[in-house]
Parts: C-alpha cells; structure tokens; sequence
C-alpha cells in the first residue's frame, strides 16, 4: 500500500520529466530518420543548451524561459555548421564514418567547454514555485518546460505536415533519390534537418537546466535516454519519441517506488534491449 | 567523393588530436609547481680542502595525481591547491635543513586522473616507476584513493592519504599508507552527538551516494545512531551521477523521516540539497557528506540555508597552539589563521577542508623527514608511525597495529552549517561540538 502511495506521488513527476526526455529524444530520431546518421555530439549540445540559459540567466538577468527562442535560433544555425563541416561530406558513406564524424564534433565540444568551463557543476539558481496537489507536490518549472515542450513538438508537427520545407524533409526522409528527381534541394533540407535537430536538443538541455545542476559533460546521460527514447517511441519518428519519453519518465519515476534510485539505469537499459530484439521498429513504429 | 571524404576525416582527426592536447584532461600534464633544484649530483662537488663543507641539495619529488576534470574536480583542485601552497611555503623558506648539512627541497610530478580509477592506477604507475617520485600523496575521494593505494603497496611507497576517509584499505595489511582525514566510520558521530542533545526522538533517512566513501560512513553510523536510541526510518543508496531526486524526496517523506543524514560528493550533493528545498520538504535537520563543505556550496542560494556537514577543519574552529599545550601534544606548523591568510592571498579565497588536507599532506611529510633526519623511506616511515602531534588541522596519529596500520587515530570533526550572518549573507558556521561552536544550530531548515 506505501508503494501505491508513493507510485502515485511520483508519477506526475515522472510525466513532467518525461515531456523533456521526449523533447531531447526528438532532435535525435529526427536527423536520424531523415539521413540515417546517429548523432553522437547530441549529447553536448544538449550541455551547452544547458550552458546558455545558465549564461543567459546570471549574465544577462533575464528570465531563464525568454532564453529559450535565443537558444533555439543558436542550436539551428550550430546544427547547420556542423552539417556542413562534419556530416555533409560522409552522408553518403557507411554509418561508421558519420558515426565518427559526429563522435569527433562531439569530443571538440567538450575540450573546448572543458577548457573554458571545467567540468564543475553549474547551477541556475532560479525557481518557478511549487504547488501541492493532493500528496504530490509539483515544481513550476517543470510545468512550464513540459509546456515548452508540447509548444515545440506541436510546432514540429506543423512544421513537418503543413509546410512546404517540412514536406520536403518528410521527402528526403522516405526517398531522397526520388526527392531529388522532383527538384527538392536534398543538401539544404538535410541540412536544415540536423538543424532542427539540434535545436531540439538545445532546447532541452535549455530546460533541464532550470531543474537540475549540470557541467559540460552533463549531456551524456541525456544522450543515452534518447537512444532508450528512440529505439521505445521508434527511431526516426520524432512524434513517437515523445511518447517514448514520457514512458522513460514514467517508468523512472514509478520504479523508484518499489526499488532502489541504482536500479533504474538497469532497467532501463533492459527495456531497450527488449524492445530491441522484440519490437525493433519500436512501440511506434519507425520513420514515419 | 572518397579523397573528399578522406580530406573531410583527416580535418577532423587533426582537429580532435590538436585539442585533445589542448585540452586539460586528455593528455597527462606534467606539471613541476617549482623550478627544479640544482641536481644532487651536480651540487654535491667535492668541495677543496680549505673550504667550508657546501651544504648538498636534494630534490624529493612528491607524486600525485589530481581531478582537474570529472566528478571529482571541485574537491580535488582545492586539496591541490591546499599541497601546492605547502610546496611552495617550504621551497620558498629554504627547504628542510638535514643535520648532515643536506638541504631538501620539494617538486611535484601531477597528472590529471579524470576522476577514474583506471587512470589513477595507470598514472601511479608511471609516477612510480617512469617519474621515480620519491614519496605519495594520495587523489582525492575514497574510491580513486583505493584505486591509487593498491599501486603504492605493491611499490612498497610511502602515500599520505589526502581526502579519502574509507577505512577498508587500511585493514588489509597495509603498511605504507598514512591517512589524514577522520575515518569514514566515524564522519558522522559528531553530528549524532548533536542530535542527542538537540532532539532525542529524531527520526532519521540515511540517503546516500552508493560509493566506497558513502557506504563506508553510513557502515559505521548505524550501529552508533541505534546505540544512541535514534530511529532509522528509512535507508536509500544512489549512484553519484543522479539527477532526479524526485522519487527519492517522496519516500523521505512518505517515511516521516525528521532528519536526512546522507549526500555522497559535490555534485550529487548540491543536486540532491536544491531539490529538498524546492520540494519544501521542512525537514528539521538536513546534513550532507562533503558537499556543504565547499564554500562553491552557497552557489545554491537559499537552497543551502541549513544544509549542515561533518567537516574534518574549519578556520572559524582551527586548533590552536594552547589547546595542543593543554593536552600536551607537539605543535607543529602554521596556525590556522597564518595557514588562511597565505591561502588567501594566494588564491583569494576562504580555504576549505580539502585544502587543509591538502596542505596538511605536505606538513605531515615535512615533519617525518625532520624527524627522520634523513629521506630514507623506511627512516621516513619509522618517523610517521611514531609521530603524534597537533596542528591547526588537528591531532595526527596513526594506528601502528597489523589490523589497522596507517588508520587516523587522533583527528577530530566539527559539524558546520550553511547560516545566514547579520548582512544576510551565506556563511558556513560551526555548530558542534559546543566548546568551540560559533552560532547555535539552526533546526528546521526553512523552505521557500
């Protein structure tokens, strides 16, 4: 009965994490459901995400949400550079090489924020309120980035279903030869879709940053969440990683209520392996 | 578009290879905190017959590595400082001077562990056997000092243990590691003390890091909060790298636990301290392991209001001259608030317990050499499991037994705690033991 009890003052916790696990997964399934490239630097992307509203909130004074739309317009122009630099030029070569790539960009990101921000944890010393609901009592800030995240991922949708570029990449995603023969730009459209990737990412970290201290290597975690993400909601179907992350948060939060916070790495670790050899397509179903 | 593809990863390789030497925690870096002295052999020239003997100088090298990067970084840059600030204050007075007229100065051979254990025993080794560091001093935390001491044992060299509390590697037949901080089974007796007096019928959680360290501090705590009649209400491990307290903070309330006795290092400290107060949790005592006790704490903001730790040194409570007089004990060093002010200027910040320990490694080094007369390890050791004396850190004597050779066996903790001064502003005060608290202890952590 304690166990109910407690399952049931964590859940919402858990969906609210969730929300933003899913927005992180979604920059990750996106690039690769349109150019089947795994994006290993996802990870510090996500750390300088958190970077930016640390910056933008002690440095500039500014309300660490009005950060958001500055870090999101910054990961969309980051995620075309590093396209262009990185992953353009082995697009079409096996997957180890824009594994490598994208490996490589993300070992430069965090020499470089290592070297300029150590590794010790930051904080955003900001709080949004909190308010009991029934047993459970729920932080404003996780209300808001959960909100932030249905903004993103309904916009994303929109975006992918309602306008000609999202068409395009919706194309380039199912058959870029065939694509290309219909005249669509195929590099600017993969390029903007590693774009809109990363500024999922950025976004992400952006939020998560109000809730929890972080360093530069604080995205790894994240990145690995997005694979378990990815692989539950189904790779390359950035609507699904959402549901996917709002499973991860759910079963994080309700697990906890029966064991012990070490054991939820190896479930759910378990789960993806599960999912993996019975459901490889993922809950909901791949590229879409 | 495979010569293209070539030039692209070849860009990328050199790239990640030019940074990664950039970087501070890819590559060791060796770095000599003093100009190397003269070489023994070039200074030690027969000297004519007609003149006065020349004083020889040799140059001992002191071998550790440190968490520039990592998990470990916050606490083990400061226990370097606290070492390098030694290294420098003895260099700089001369050295030590030997009765046979040699005069010793010190150098350090540091490389950056990254906060693994892998590395530290690999860079152990290479100081051992490529560096021939002379003596040890341990890096920071239990878990990489475990790592570091089983290289030193099979070497057969001298390691002072510096920030490692975990009393294991002790009573393993070791005999040449030397332990500075209280012993992780005692951390937290103090603080019970406290609660006895403060509040009898304390209902306790222990959460705690699932690490050597952590684990080995809430081993001996049990057994000493059940003979002192406290309730454990609730018991819960994590691992070091969680960012959701959530769940955890549901069951510390669903337990009715009063009081948290927990925390593990920095990072999951000051993580787990933000989200009980978000969560305004109202418990009536909150004390965490190592994180409140680095002044990076009040970063937190009104979240560390009330957050207490066991510390193994603070200046407000640093150990005096008369107090080792009064239990006639040999003082030896700087005082606590000589040992602050070159800090200070140094650094510009309030020196904390990992550079105390830092610093201390060093002095407890100096004085075996003095009283050994000789660098000889073995004299040196002889000197250490002999030495019993009284600094600004604290009693220092080692348990001389084959049960617990090297164990601390003389230094005392207070229990400090994040309180608000007069102007409003955070400070750490000492609250226990009552003879040389600074401000009465805050119970009920406020909330937001």
């Amino acid at each position: 009965m304690q166990q109910i009890n407690l399952l049931l003052i964590s859940l919402p916790d858990g969906i609210l994490l969730g929300f933003v696990y899913g927005l992180a997964a979604m920059g990750l399934t996106l690039i690769w459901g349109v150019m089947n490239v795994i994006n290993l630097s996802h990870g510090p992307i996500i750390a300088l995400g958190m970077f930016s509203t640390f910056f933008i909130y002690t440095r500039l004074g500014l309300n660490p949400y009005l950060g958001v739309i500055p870090i999101a317009i910054a990961g969309l122009m980051l995620g075309i550079v590093i396209y262009a630099v990185a992953v353009h030029h082995v697009i079409n070569a096996p997957h180890l090489s824009s594994l490598l790539a994208t490996f490589s960009v993300n070992m430069i990101i965090i020499g470089l924020g290592t070297a300029a921000l150590t590794t010790s944890p930051y904080n955003v010393d900001f709080s949004a309120g909190s308010f009991q609901l029934g047993s459970t009592r729920l932080l404003g800030s996780r209300i808001i980035a959960a909100l932030v995240t249905l903004l993103f991922t309904g916009g994303l949708y929109l975006f992918l279903y309602r306008t000609r570029p999202g068409k395009f990449i919706r194309a380039v995603a199912n058959n870029r030869a065939a694509a290309e023969l219909m005249g669509i730009p195929s590099t600017r459209i993969l390029a903007l879709s590693f774009g809109i990737g990363t500024m999922l990412a950025a976004v992400s970290g952006g939020l998560i940053a109000t809730f929890f201290p972080f360093s530069i290597l604080a995205g790894g975690s994240y990145e690995l969440k997005s694979f378990v993400i990815g692989v539950l909601g189904g790779l390359g179907n950035p609507i699904g990683a959402l549901f996917g992350g709002l499973i991860l948060g759910v079963i994080e939060s309700s697990s906890q209520a029966f064991l012990e916070s070490s054991w939820v790495p190896v479930i759910e670790f378990g789960l993806f392996v599960v999912i993996l050899l019975v459901r490889p397509s993922g809950l909901f179903g791949a590229k879409k | 578009m495979k010569r293209s593809l070539f030039n692209i990863l070849a860009v990328l390789v050199l790239m990640g290879l030019i940074l990664s030497a950039c970087g501070p925690g890819a590559e060791p870096t060796e770095v000599i905190e003093e100009p190397t002295a003269p070489a023994a052999t070039e200074a030690s020239e027969e000297p004519a017959a007609t003149e006065a003997p020349v004083a020889v100088e040799e140059t001992v090298t002191i071998g550790f590595t440190s968490s520039l990067t990592g998990a470990q970084e916050v606490s083990s840059k400061r226990q370097v400082n606290g070492l390098n600030l030694w290294m420098q204050q003895v260099n700089d007075a001369g050295g030590i001077q030997l009765s046979d007229g040699t005069v010793v100065k010190f150098e350090a051979v540091t490389y950056d562990d990254e906060s693994t254990k892998e590395r530290v025993q690999e860079l152990y080794t290479r100081l051992i056997t490529e560096d021939e560091a002379d003596f040890l001093i341990s890096p920071y935390s239990s878990g990489l000092a475990a790592a570091a001491t089983i290289i030193a044992e099979q070497n057969g060299k001298i390691m002072i243990t510096a920030g490692a509390a975990e009393d294991d590697a002790y009573k393993t037949g070791n005999t040449s590691l030397f332990q500075l901080y209280t012993p992780g089974s005692l951390y937290l007796i103090s603080t019970v003390d406290m609660l006895k007096q403060l509040d009898p019928e304390a209902k306790i959680a222990l959460v705690h890091e699932n690490d050597k360290f952590s684990t080995s501090v809430m081993d001996g705590l049990k057994p000493y909060l059940e003979s002192q009649g406290f309730e454990i209400v609730m018991e819960e491990g994590y691992a070091g790298d969680t960012p959701d307290f959530g769940p955890v903070i549901n069951k510390i309330v669903d337990s009715g636990a009063t009081v948290l006795l927990g925390g593990g290092h920095y990072p999951d400290g000051s993580t787990l301290a933000r989200q009980l107060y978000e969560r305004e949790v109202g418990l009536k005592f909150i004390s965490l392991l190592v994180a409140p006790a680095d002044t990076k704490f009040s970063e937190l903001g009104d979240a560390a209001l009330g957050v207490a730790t066991s510390s193994q040194w603070e200046l407000a409570a640093t150990h005096t001259e008369e107090e080792a007089a009064a239990l006639g004990i040999e003082w030896y060093g700087p005082s606590g608030e000589d040992f602050a002010a070159a800090y200070e200027a140094a650094t510009t910040e309030k020196p904390t317990y990992h550079v105390a320990g830092g610093y201390v490694a060093g002095l407890v080094l100096q004085k075996a050499i003095e009283d050994a007369d000789s660098i000889d390890p073995e004299k040196v050791k002889a000197a250490l499991e002999a030495m019993n004396i009284f600094t600004f850190y604290g009693g220092i004597q080692f348990d001389t037994s084959a049960e617990a050779h090297g164990l601390q066996i003389s230094h005392l903790m207070v229990v400090a705690q994040w309180q608000k001064n007069e102007a409003g502003e955070l400070t750490r005060v000492v609250i226990w033991p009552a003879d040389v608290a600074t401000a009465d202890p805050l119970y009920g952590v406020p909330v937001p």
